[in-house]
């Protein structure tokens, strides 16, 4: 697929990053030659530099061919101004931009193609005050997506050593629980993938994905780990948008929140916007402010600033002054991997909670939703099954007589408005969503194939 | 620094390399003319040592940094041109020595052109046609061509590309990905070839002859299966094809690829380099015409324009083809040609020589210095095509030109010591440094009468031409080799 990427910033590099490295043709557009100097090196794209909404700019970029233009510039009205453009010049299939402001986005009517031209709008903030928001709700969990309009959930959990499966085979799971039908997707120890089946059994220290109806999650994660109600009382450290918008969603959710900002005036404003929120003025690295605020009572820590090292060391401080969970926003993906086993219990990485959104509208075959896990090591989709027994190589045939590659296995599948947890002896039919657990992201294209319907079928 | 990944990768490409020995081991073997034991041995020779290298270290892929690309590509080069030499060596005619069989290898590599060997007419004709080859595969760099067809190459493959295209600024990539960008280059080169081939064929030469200075016309090499070289057909038609096929190899490929893809000639007309070229290599030609056509150096005047202007072209654009040879054209002519070869083709060709855009950057910065003096505040800045070029480029053609320079002298000095006159060793250092073939006094021409120790300088020459310099002198410096 050729795909041009506006604006060098985090999320567009990231995104040709990731995208280079499925075989897509990328190319950056950005105004600053610095931040372009070196990619080229480092990524197997081309660059281009100059005004991303620019005609002469994009068609140097290739806007002739583009299948896709992703608009991720910092500036709203750029990414619209180029998705427009891109439309009106070259006709170009397919035009994401990012889109933050909450203005625009409270009129959605403006986003057709006789209008602003944008075929989907994405929100970074968005995505990760959900992810957040996840975490915070479902306590113990690592990780918590969800498919099939929310009603199923794949959830991984740490197992730990006073839960109930500890050392027995996941058999036993359906023993316990005999009402809910849910599936282990994969296990992973000491970092390496284990695909369970009935007889595999779980250690502690494991990471599980389980995936299950959405009424079930809570039940199955607490046969994996102590899960606790989820607490209340919430803390959170810089007021910026996506530190805003969570404060205003757990505010509705009945939660009790404080929030620190260290600067006054942002802290103002956002008293003003928030209702309930204690908003604090002051730093979160400051001893005194914290256990002055009670942070010994605080049920979840969350550092949300734009500061990698900050947000770090303010959660590890957080956890060592008593708070029960700590999470951090985590940008440089090197950091993320040095939070595994730290004071810090989750890092949040913005890129690969974003970059499942992308992928969703880059792939082949009709997907629904993709879910990058483990740091982009694994991933989980939700594609569409389309044809019949001659197209497709999947409609009608039992899950055990689908050619499905090595590290990938159907989780669930949903039939209209119910769910079926997968066996193997499931028949997928035509229409159905298949939810996919992938732990080898290079298997992603025979998966894609597999799913796409044969040419003569239209 | 040897790091068990750039071993890896030289065992890559030598596998690849291995495989060119099978045309000529093919041709050897239906005309068999003796060689055939030859080819086998150095196939199988390049396959082992590089499969070996290969099997060796197949689990130590990692990304390949900036360092590493200049060390394969000069690593490559060398042991190419070291294997290369293996047919040369193995052959019972024509029997080489060490020196000369590496002289020749690399001479076809670098696309010199440079020969130590006479009597070309007498050779075995797979002899005849590996040489040919070899300049074929240097031309457009053979690692480029390993990058487009070896998919393992990806990420690392632009450090490779950079280290091996010529010109001031590598960065621009024709398509995304760096694999198409040199699979276009190659197809545009491989589609050059076949027109030339099929042009030289229509005007009367042989399949095989045909064949055989395609090779050696788009990759401006200059090599010929015949002692008087294009001289031999004597047949204008056959120089004209000649020149425009030197002329079009010498035009950056990238500009190649926008015409083909934009479908409109004119693209040629906008681009600056390219009209500095036109007007440069056409003012040399007037000039050498007029100085012929007063010395009445040709009986007639057809003769005049046809041989003034082959000549000046096959010089200019660093080929080397002769028809007369021009070492004894009267006056000037000698040492304006051999110079004007230090100019060479355009940016991104298969020409050698410092480059055109280099000299129209040096142009217009000197211009600009003069601007400065005379409205000291003003800022001016230097313009390609109305696009401003960052300093940095100018600064890098500045270091390039004062390298070269510096290279130029100091070799120069080094094969006056090994005992050569003072004009076969300037103009032999000119011609190996700009990748021309032809000098001028010994070496006007053929190299054979050399001592193996000029030889081998001159060989080191051709490499440092090549690449370009900045990439061979990068490995000798001391800050390379600390990690």
């Amino acid at each position: 697929m050729k795909i041009i990427v506006l604006g060098a910033g985090q999320v567009g590099t990231s995104m040709a990053e990731i995208l280079s490295r499925e075989e897509n043709d990328v190319t950056l557009v950005d105004i600053d030659s610095e931040k372009l100097s070196g990619l080229q090196d480092r990524i197997d794209i081309r660059t281009v530099h100059g005004a991303a909404s620019y005609p002469s700019v994009l068609e140097r970029a290739g806007g002739h061919d583009a299948d896709l233009v992703l608009a991720v510039t910092n500036h709203d009205e750029v990414n619209m101004a180029a998705c427009q453009i891109a439309h009106s010049l070259f006709h170009t299939p397919k035009k994401i931009a990012r889109i933050r402001s909450a203005e625009y986005l409270s009129h959605r009517e403006i986003f057709t193609d006789s209008a602003i031209p944008i075929d989907v709008i994405i929100s970074p903030e968005h995505i990760i005050t959900q992810h957040v928001l996840h975490l915070i709700q479902y306590p113990g969990a690592l990780q918590v997506v969800n498919f099939a309009n929310d009603r199923v959930q794949l959830v991984s959990v740490r197992a730990n050593e006073n839960s109930p499966l500890i050392g027995r085979k996941l058999k036993a799971l359906r023993e316990d629980l005999p009402d809910i039908d849910s599936r282990v997707a994969a296990i992973y120890r000491q970092d390496r993938a284990i695909l369970p089946n009935g007889d595999t059994v779980v250690e502690p220290g494991d990471e599980v994905f389980v995936l299950a109806a959405r009424e079930h999650i809570h039940s199955v994660m607490s046969e994996l780990c102590k899960v606790e109600r989820p607490g209340r009382r919430i803390m959170l450290t810089g007021a910026g948008n996506i530190g805003l918008r969570l404060a205003e969603r757990l505010e509705q959710l009945n939660f009790h929140v404080k929030i620190v900002e260290h600067n006054a005036k942002r802290a103002k404003e956002v008293s003003e916007l928030l209702d309930r929120s204690v908003v604090l003025h002051g730093d979160a690295a400051d001893e005194d402010l914290m256990t002055q605020e009670n942070i010994d009572n605080v049920d979840a820590f969350c550092s949300l600033t734009n500061d990698d090292e900050a947000n770090i060391l303010s959660a590890m401080l957080a956890k060592r002054l008593g708070a029960k969970r700590t999470m951090a926003l985590v940008n440089r993906s090197a950091y993320v991997e040095l939070m595994e086993n730290s004071l810090v219990d989750i890092a949040i990485s913005p890129r690969v909670a974003t970059v499942g959104t992308l992928l969703t509208h880059v792939r082949k075959g009709d997907m629904v939703a993709v879910h990058s896990l483990r740091r982009g090591a694994a991933e989980a989709i939700e594609v569409i099954a389309h044809g019949d027994k001659d197209s497709s190589k999947v409609v009608n045939r039992s899950i055990s007589e689908i050619n499905l590659p090595d590290g990938a296995m159907v989780g669930a599948i949903l039939r209209g408005e119910d769910v079926i947890i997968a066996h193997s002896d499931t028949v997928i039919e035509s229409e159905d969503h298949a939810i996919l657990f992938v732990i080898d992201k290079s298997k992603i294209r025979d998966i894609e194939q597999l799913f796409q319907v044969a040419v003569t079928f239209i | 620094m040897f790091s068990s990944a750039v071993l890896r990768i030289l065992g890559v490409l030598l596998v690849m390399f291995s495989t060119t020995m099978i045309p000529p081991l093919i041709i050897s073997w239906m005309s068999s003319d003796g060689s055939a034991g030859a080819f086998f041995v150095a196939y199988f020779a390049t396959v082992s040592v590089g499969g070996a290298l290969w099997i060796l270290f197949r689990n130590k892929a990692r990304e390949l940094r900036v360092r590493d690309g200049f060390l394969i590509v000069v690593l490559f080069w060398t042991v190419l041109a070291i294997f290369g030499t293996a047919p040369l060596l193995l052959s019972p005619n024509p029997a080489l020595s060490l020196t000369d069989a590496l002289f020749e290898s690399m001479s076809g590599l670098t696309t010199t052109g440079a020969t130590v060997l006479t009597g070309l007419d007498n050779l075995p004709p797979s002899i005849l046609y590996y040489r040919q080859q070899l300049q074929w595969l240097g031309g457009m760099g053979i690692i480029v061509l390993a990058v487009a067809v070896m998919p393992m190459l990806g990420v690392g493959g632009m450090q490779l590309y950079r280290a091996e295209t010529p010109g001031p600024m590598k960065d621009s990539k024709l398509t995304p990905r760096i694999t198409e960008t040199a699979k276009a280059l190659w197809y545009i080169y491989l589609g050059l070839t076949v027109s030339c081939a099929v042009a030289y064929w229509a005007a009367g030469m042989t399949v095989f002859d045909a064949v055989g200075h395609a090779f050696s016309t788009v990759a401006i090499g200059g090599f010929s299966t015949h002692d008087e070289s294009i001289g031999f057909f004597n047949n204008p038609l056959v120089m004209i094809i000649a020149m425009i096929f030197m002329l079009v190899s010498a035009i950056n490929f990238a500009l190649h690829f926008t015409v083909v893809r934009s479908r409109s000639i004119s693209t040629y007309f906008g681009d600056t380099e390219v009209k500095a070229f036109m007007v440069f290599m056409l003012l040399v030609i007037t000039t050498a015409i007029t100085v012929l056509a007063i010395w009445e150096t040709y009986p007639s005047s057809g003769q005049t324009i046809l041989h003034g202007a082959f000549q000046v072209i096959s010089i200019g654009t660093t080929t080397g083809f002769t028809t007369t040879g021009f070492h004894w054209w009267p006056s000037f002519l000698p040492v304006l040609l051999i110079i004007m070869s230090a100019v060479g083709g355009c940016a991104g060709s298969t020409a050698g020589g410092m480059k055109m855009i280099r000299f129209v950057l040096l142009y217009k910065q000197g211009k600009r210095e003069i601007g400065q003096l005379i409205h000291p505040s003003a800022l001016v800045t230097v313009k390609i095509g109305n696009k401003p070029v960052p300093d940095h480029v100018i600064n890098a053609v500045w270091g390039f030109f004062s390298l070269y320079i510096l290279s130029y002298v100091g070799l120069s000095i080094a094969v006056t010591a090994t005992g050569v006159d003072l004009i076969t060793a300037f103009s032999a250092v000119t011609a190996c440094l700009n990748n021309l073939g032809p000098g001028l006094g010994a070496v006007a021409e053929n190299y054979a009468l050399l001592n193996p120790a000029t030889k081998l300088i001159l060989t080191a020459t051709m490499l440092l031409g090549r690449l370009e310099i900045f990439t061979l002198l990068v490995l000798l410096t001391p800050a390379f080799w600390r990690s």
